[in-house]
């Protein structure tokens, strides 16, 4: 029972990473219906930026972080205003190889500055301390980052609820030019989204660097979290979070019982599955498109 | 201006005389290639060959029935593994064994194309994405199938005609890439290619006036695994070795590339498109010996990057294309060229 409960304790902890991730796509998906492929690399961005301060200028980790953030809402902001604001026909398709694309520069730029090998992150945190509830062990990292998603999906969920940004968001999504009409800077709105997502994304490439850190750490979590995200039906914050968590313990259950070997396939083939079942996720009302 | 005057000058292989005369002039070029260049670029012309087949079937399904699939290396993985196995295992001849392997990646694309029935949009992005990466854990990790260690191709021989060298293997694959490409293009122009862009433009209407919606779609994604299943049993004698690492989620990001570079919906767009960006693909992997920029580079990487990771200066240059050609001109190469064309012909208008 215990070697149970320690395997759903895991398996929050694989899937709170997820989850950011998942968090941040949903918030773009929810205003500007943009799968962007591009979060890993700017997380991935914004985690060898606060790198390359803390070795170079020799700063402190608490004065790389807000560095680090600042660094990545630039970065949403002037990415979709350079590129994403710029497309002819944003259809699906077109979103999806334009953020790919984006995914691919940022790729090639920081493996270009970094190469291939394995950095360390200073990280006040130890990946490798752990804390023992009852019989239950896990590492204090996977701890704060439980909390870390919960506590950004509870200030998202604040901000799009009751704040007028988040209106401004809900609006531009559900009609562009209704909501151009009624005074809303659709674009700006989009440019903010991009930023704060963007956030997200990279407090998620902060609390995964100091276990994995090197140019390819963000493919898996952005992959699964895109998967978390589909699973939890693409615009629902909590849906995406809950998507990731049942994601995480449904992967370590089937690697700890039934196969080790193909833990890494399961996520996927879950996916598949549930797309199946229910093809617009677990959380989401299904959407009835007008003709 | 030509009119179409019946249905079957609107199916017509070639619409007119100056459409055979370039159709031919391409065959005697092709047929002549390899008797005058090196051999290393026989090879090239081997790797565009997989490449442009792979994308015909790709824009298929990308181009004309406006579905979207991230998992096109899992079908190619899977054309290559069910060529060699059925080859080594059940020792059948080359012949047999490889459109027996693309009818078996059909199988799986028709597979993939019952959940797409439901799906769109990113929903299906991560489907089929998931799809690809399944299937190459899969493999990497059953141990029927090499495992970990890869596979090594058998010799190749048709009949009695074996096939040792780059430039033999070229005739072959240039039989199979125009007889495919033909094929492609005969589909897009009947029944079935006009049921496809109706299922893109409008799938409702298209349901409403008669069209089998679930037939077609699931025809496109197996038709496009099938092309895929070919070129990835073909690619299995290019390298002569496969293993799982091959088959990466980035390769099937190149085949979106290419068919999205070239411009979705056109024939020939989805030749130009892979032509161009495997060519580039394998004069980037060495980018440090080209002429020129080559020394340039090595220096800015000296001085503000690091050399080590200089390679990966592909991934910029292949993004800025994909984000240049959706920002400038979606419709691709193709696009382009229709541009300059009627610029040209309507000239001083």
């Amino acid at each position: 029972m215990i070697d149970f409960i320690q395997t759903i304790v895991s398996g929050i902890a694989a899937g709170s990473s997820y989850a950011l991730m998942g968090l941040a796509m949903v918030l773009i998906y929810k205003t500007s219906e943009v799968p962007n492929f591009a979060q890993g690399e700017l997380a991935l961005a914004a985690s060898f930026f606060a790198y390359m301060i803390m070795e170079s200028f020799g700063l402190s980790f608490f004065l790389a972080l807000p560095c680090a953030l600042s660094f990545a809402f630039l970065l949403g902001c002037f990415l979709e205003f350079l590129v994403l604001r710029r497309a002819k026909t944003p259809n699906i398709l077109s979103m999806i190889v334009i953020t790919i694309g984006l995914e691919m520069i940022l790729l090639g730029l920081v493996s270009w500055k970094f190469g291939a090998d394995q950095k360390t992150m200073p990280f006040p945190i130890s990946p490798y301390d752990s804390m023992a509830i009852g019989n239950i062990f896990i590492s204090t990292l996977e701890l704060v980052t439980v909390f870390v998603v919960l506590a950004i999906m509870a200030a998202l969920y604040l901000l799009l609820r009751f704040s007028k940004m988040g209106l401004a968001m809900k609006a531009t999504q559900q009609n562009t030019m209704a909501a151009r009409l009624m005074g809303i800077r659709a674009n700006r709105v989009l440019n903010l989204t991009w930023g704060l997502s963007s956030v997200v994304g990279a407090i998620a490439g902060l609390l995964i660097a100091p276990t994995l850190m090197h140019p390819y750490m963000m493919w898996d979590p952005l992959l699964k979290g895109f998967a978390a995200a589909v699973m939890g039906g693409m615009t629902s914050l909590p849906g995406a979070v809950s998507g990731a968590f049942l994601l995480g313990i449904i992967e370590n259950i089937f690697g700890t019982y039934i196969s080790i070997e193909f833990k890494a396939v399961v996520a996927f083939a879950i996916i598949v599955i549930i797309l199946c079942i229910k093809p617009s996720g677990l959380f989401a009302r299904h959407y009835v498109k007008k003709v | 201006m030509k009119m179409k005057r019946n249905y079957y000058e609107d199916v017509q292989m070639f619409t007119s005389g100056v459409v055979l005369f370039w159709f031919l002039t391409l065959l005697t070029g092709l047929f002549l290639l390899p008797l005058v260049v090196k051999n290393y670029y026989v090879y090239v012309a081997n790797y565009m060959a997989i490449n442009v087949i792979v994308v015909l079937g790709l824009n298929l399904l990308v181009g004309y029935t406006g579905q979207i699939s991230l998992g096109h290396a899992g079908f190619f993985a899977i054309g290559a593994y069910g060529t060699l196995m059925l080859m080594v295992k059940l020792h059948l001849p080359f012949i047999v064994a490889l459109p027996l392997a693309a009818l078996i990646t059909a199988g799986f694309g028709f597979l993939l194309g019952l959940p797409a029935l439901r799906l769109e949009g990113p929903y299906l992005a991560i489907a089929t994405l998931g799809f690809g990466l399944t299937i190459t854990q899969v493999i990497g990790r059953l141990e029927i199938f090499g495992g970990r260690e890869g596979l090594h191709a058998p010799d190749l021989t048709i009949g009695s005609w074996r096939l040792d060298t780059d430039i033999e293997f070229y005739y072959l694959l240039m039989v199979i890439t125009i007889s495919l490409a033909l094929a492609a293009r005969n589909i897009v122009k009947t029944r079935v290619g006009r049921a496809f862009i109706a299922i893109r433009d409008a799938d409702i209407a298209a349901q409403t006036i008669g069209v089998n919606v679930v037939l077609y779609k699931t025809l496109a994604f197996a038709v496009s695994a099938f092309y895929a299943g070919i070129a990835g049993g073909l690619y299995a004698f290019v390298l002569r070795f496969i293993e799982p690492e091959i088959f990466t989620l980035m390769m099937s990001i190149m085949f979106l590339a290419m068919c999205v570079v070239g411009g979705v919906g056109s024939m020939m767009g989805a030749i130009t498109g892979a032509c161009l960006l495997s060519w580039m693909d394998l004069q980037l992997r060495n980018i440090l010996n080209l002429p020129y920029i080559g020394a340039w580079l090595e220096s800015i990487s000296k001085t503000y990057f690091s050399i080590t990771g200089v390679s990966n200066i592909q991934f910029i240059v292949f993004g800025l294309i994909m984000i240049l050609i959706m920002t400038l001109e979606p419709l691709g190469l193709f696009g382009l060229w229709i541009r300059v064309k009627k610029y040209w012909k309507t000239w001083p208008f």
